[in-house]
């Protein structure tokens, strides 16, 4: 388990930083269209965000029932991302080829920039909770305090 | 040489210094947290270098994944075990190797004369599809970031299956890494 950290200072600014740190993620990802960045530098961004609050805060593996189900969410990014490519077949189209997307009263072009947010959104979902989710499974292990070196 | 390729020389120079000095001090560093830290700042030059070289989005990259991610996942693994290296033999190296490495070298320096320069218009990679992006993005996808609609939209079946690296990377950790309570 990770351990909360016990300085008050730390736990104080690290209420304001965590929420900018997040905001600055979604800025990269929905500006990711119009400048460096997109959906994978994003959701690194909100993930390290996420995994900042675990080291500040702690974590408990055997009380948080997030443990859980953080490993069910691991899919959802993946499944946002082929599920738009898969959209795109629905009225003869082909798969990921975004200008098949079934819209009403949209340019060509619109949903293709529209295909391209969408799955902006799963591949950062995807890395965020990738990230959160390899931070919770270390914390499920406990520190070896054998000199030897891992004896399992 | 004039001020201005002089300028861009020594940048390049302590660039590539900086980067060899941080590689090697990762390597040859008995304390791995000490390690850890300077691989974080080894991918922080790389991303100036990548930043110097124009490629803006991985550099990008590679300062939020190399400098940030990474460390922190070395430093929580760290934490879970002895964190410095065992003392060890080290390997006696052979003969065969100050001569092979030389030679190799000496072959791949010879065979990069062969590579288009840095930045030349009419070099294969600039020739072949790049324009056609380049050209078409805005018309096509509405996306002035050229690399977003190239990452997304005309190589989009890469990028969906680099997401399921990301993917397999999560479970794998979690298969090695979860076990039932004893």
């Amino acid at each position: 388990m990770i351990y909360a950290h016990d300085s008050l200072i730390v736990q104080t600014l690290s209420r304001f930083i965590i929420p900018l740190i997040q905001l600055f993620g979604f800025y990269v990802l929905f500006f990711g269209q119009y400048g460096p960045g997109g959906g994978f530098v994003g959701g690194v961004i909100i993930g390290t965000s996420l995994i900042f609050g675990v080291l500040v805060f702690g974590l408990d593996p055997s009380r948080s029932a997030m443990v859980n189900r953080v490993l069910h969410g691991d899919g959802l990014g993946l499944l946002i991302f082929a599920g738009v490519g898969g959209l795109c077949l629905i009225g003869g189209g082909e798969f990921l080829n975004y200008a098949d997307l079934q819209i009403p009263g949209m340019e060509l072009a619109t949903r293709r920039y529209f295909g391209i947010l969408l799955t902006q959104i799963g591949v950062a979902t995807d890395v965020a909770v990738t990230a959160i989710s390899i931070v919770m499974s270390l914390s499920l292990t406990e520190k070896n305090e054998e000199p030897n070196g891992p004896n399992h | 040489m004039d001020e201005g390729a002089l300028m861009n020389f020594l940048a390049n120079v302590s660039l590539l210094l900086l980067l060899i000095m941080t590689a090697a001090g990762a390597v040859l560093v008995k304390d791995l947290i000490g390690a850890v830290l300077i691989l974080g700042s080894y991918s922080f030059f790389l991303a100036l270098t990548w930043a110097w070289l124009g490629a803006v989005d991985v550099a990008f990259t590679e300062a939020v994944v190399g400098a940030g991610l990474a460390t922190v996942f070395f430093l929580l693994t760290l934490f879970l075990t002895v964190p410095r290296e065992k003392q060890g033999q080290l390997p006696r190296v052979q003969w065969p190797v100050f001569v092979g490495l030389p030679l190799l070298g000496a072959l791949l320096l010879f065979v990069a004369t062969d590579l288009p320069e840095f930045g030349d218009p009419a070099s294969p990679p600039n020739t072949h599809i790049s324009p056609v992006y380049l050209e078409n993005s805005l018309k096509d996808t509405e996306t002035p970031n050229v690399v977003a609609s190239v990452l997304m939209d005309y190589r989009s079946f890469d990028t969906l299956i680099e997401t399921v690296v990301i993917f397999t990377s999560g479970i794998a950790a979690a298969l090695l890494l979860w076990r039932k309570k004893s």
